[in-house]
């Protein structure tokens, strides 16, 4: 058994810091790399695009991402699990094969978890009474039925772990919660039991702070944050994992950011609820119990965290098309800047009526002023320009298109010292709203596939 | 005395739905009791009238000198359905921070 192992996080978000996960594979010793892809309306991007084209529905940046940092990952041995895979980790893993024999790599093993998209079988589910209801709101699926877009359920650790022992290097999966990307390679390092509830809570808490980038490291740090160096070279977190339990948050030397109590302690905070039962498929952590200590610069050490066994339920993620939105915004100057701004706002809305449009909502917010802080905000009494930002929402389309159409003229017909309409007409957007559910486990089978080549 | 939290806490904020969460973060130990004290739930859901449409529930972690607050009905209709510039919520936790309490306490702040 290895004394300890360094599981680097890579990437926080689709879209996140494309030098991250090249920086952590070069700049210092690395055992593993997480890279969480997965927003909740992210699925329902890439059952689209799936549908468009069957080769496509994951995370294209992987691709170039992986002929970047494949070569270095396969000369030191660093393995890589990715939630990337989306709703085609299939379709993914052939395209990094595809790389892999453009660099002339032989003998990668690439393992696949599947099985959580569940949207071909939703009524086989509830023909066996699994119900899927709303688990926030109660209401039945037959509300959204026909309008559901991606379904999936989010997967733990195990499969993850499996596809680790039968040597895989690289792990693409689907929905995948985003902490076991981070534990799970400590379950297979450490062999800890499934059972040893406060080992898996402190994976899980060691997950929580890397499965959201430079947030732990610097990034949108609240306290100093004048006082954190370089972010221009950010270095994301590194959660540096013992058999005994023991961890530590750090990064790599020589890279810009900081790994603080303060930090680690705004990310421990980040979008949790009730704080004594943070839920994962293999345990329930209770965040109250854990203890942060800077143990040396950069380097934070958790300790105290207890876990609870899991439940039997795994939680799915679903998505439903549910109408239309734009949004559009001009600025207006000074003098009378936010006067002008109301007066804008009036004549528009006045034409959306006479026109008969119907929406389920009209949002005026004047940006520099109160979309942040709303009423809390001291309204100054001269400004040099506003932003007026409408949006709209319907379920007719062609409301939403022609609302579009209003924007431009008020240049022209509309209050003086206007500008900024540079992105042309706002086109309609749909709607994906989001419908959570639990199923029970034992209805479900993850599936997992190691291959070579 | 009146003091603004800024000068007690650091907080980040984020969404899980239409719920809005901020972690309000004390800065020293010794502010932890005061924030525990004055920060109610009654008061932040008084104090985000016109963002907070629904209930506020608060939770402790006393080891990270820290509160939790759920925003409920805070984001208008949260992900892609809300119109709001900040539908994520990311901006509530300085909305928090511009809160003033008033405390009998004598704090030292440097």
């Amino acid at each position: 058994m290895k004394d300890k192992i360094r599981i680097a996080s890579g990437q926080g978000f689709w879209g996140d810091l494309l030098s991250a996960p090249v920086d952590q594979v070069t700049k210092g010793p690395i055992d593993y790399m997480m890279m969480d892809y997965l927003a909740e309306v992210t699925m329902s991007i890439m059952q689209k695009q799936k549908m468009k084209d069957p080769t496509l529905g994951y995370a294209k940046d992987l691709i170039p991402l992986m002929e970047q940092i494949l070569p270095a990952c396969v000369e030191k041995n660093i393995k890589v699990i990715t939630n990337g895979g989306g709703v085609n980790p299939q379709a993914c893993r052939d395209a990094i094969f595809k790389v892999a024999g453009k660099l002339g790599i032989k003998g990668l093993k690439i393992g696949v978890v599947s099985g959580d998209n569940i949207l071909n079988c939703l009524d086989e589910l509830r023909q066996k009474g699994i119900d899927l209801k709303n688990m926030e709101t109660g209401e039945s699926l037959d509300a959204v039925r026909e309008r559901i877009v991606s379904a999936n359920i989010y997967f733990g650790a195990r499969p993850i772990v499996e596809a680790l022992r039968q040597g895989a290097q690289i792990i693409i999966t689907g929905r995948t919660t985003d902490t076991a990307l981070t534990y799970a390679p400590m379950i297979h390092e450490f062999g800890w039991s499934w059972n040893d509830w406060d080992k898996l809570a402190v994976g899980v808490v060691a997950g929580h702070i890397l499965e959201c980038g430079g947030q732990a490291s610097g990034g949108n740090f609240s306290a100093d944050w004048k006082a954190v160096p370089d972010l221009a070279h950010i270095g994301f977190p590194i959660a540096e994992a013992y058999p005994s339990g023991e961890m530590i948050i750090t990064k790599h030397e020589k890279t810009g950011g900081m790994v603080t109590v303060q930090t680690v302690s705004e990310q421990l905070l980040y979008e949790i609820g009730d704080p004594t039962n943070y839920i994962t498929p293999e345990c329930i952590a209770d965040f109250t119990t854990i203890k942060l200590e800077q143990s040396g610069k950069d380097r934070v050490k958790l300790s105290g965290v207890k876990g609870k066994p899991n439940t039997n339920l795994y939680k799915v993620s679903m998505s439903y098309s549910d109408g239309y939105t734009a949004i559009s915004t001009l600025t207006y100057a000074w003098p009378d800047a936010l006067e002008k701004a109301k007066k804008s706002d009036e004549i528009l809305r006045t034409r959306l009526a006479d026109l008969g449009l119907k929406f389920d909502e009209i949002r005026t917010e004047f940006l520099g002023l109160n979309s942040c802080h709303g009423l809390i905000a001291d309204m100054p009494n001269i400004i040099n320009e506003v932003v007026l930002r409408v949006g709209v929402r319907s379920h007719d389309y062609n409301a939403v298109e022609r609302f579009g159409k209003e924007i431009a003229p008020l240049i022209l017909t509309g209050p003086p010292a206007v500008t900024g309409f540079a992105g042309g007409r706002p086109k309609p957007s749909e709607v994906i709203a989001y419908w959570p559910a639990l199923i029970p486990k034992n209805a479900i089978n993850p599936q997992v596939v190691v291959t070579e080549v | 005395m009146k003091i603004q939290l800024l000068q007690l806490c650091h907080a980040r904020s984020g969404d899980k739905g239409d719920t809005g969460n901020v972690g309000l973060i004390a800065l020293k130990p010794e502010f932890f009791p005061l924030i525990k004290k004055y920060v109610t739930a009654e008061r932040v859901k008084k104090y985000f009238e016109g963002i907070c449409l629904g209930k506020v529930e608060r939770y402790e972690l006393p080891n990270l000198n820290a509160l939790n607050f759920l925003l409920h009905n805070s984001l208008g209709g949260g992900g892609t359905v809300s119109l709001k510039n900040d539908a994520q919520g990311k901006t509530l936790s300085s909305a928090l921070l511009r809160m003033e309490i008033e405390v009998q306490e004598k704090i030292n702040i440097e």
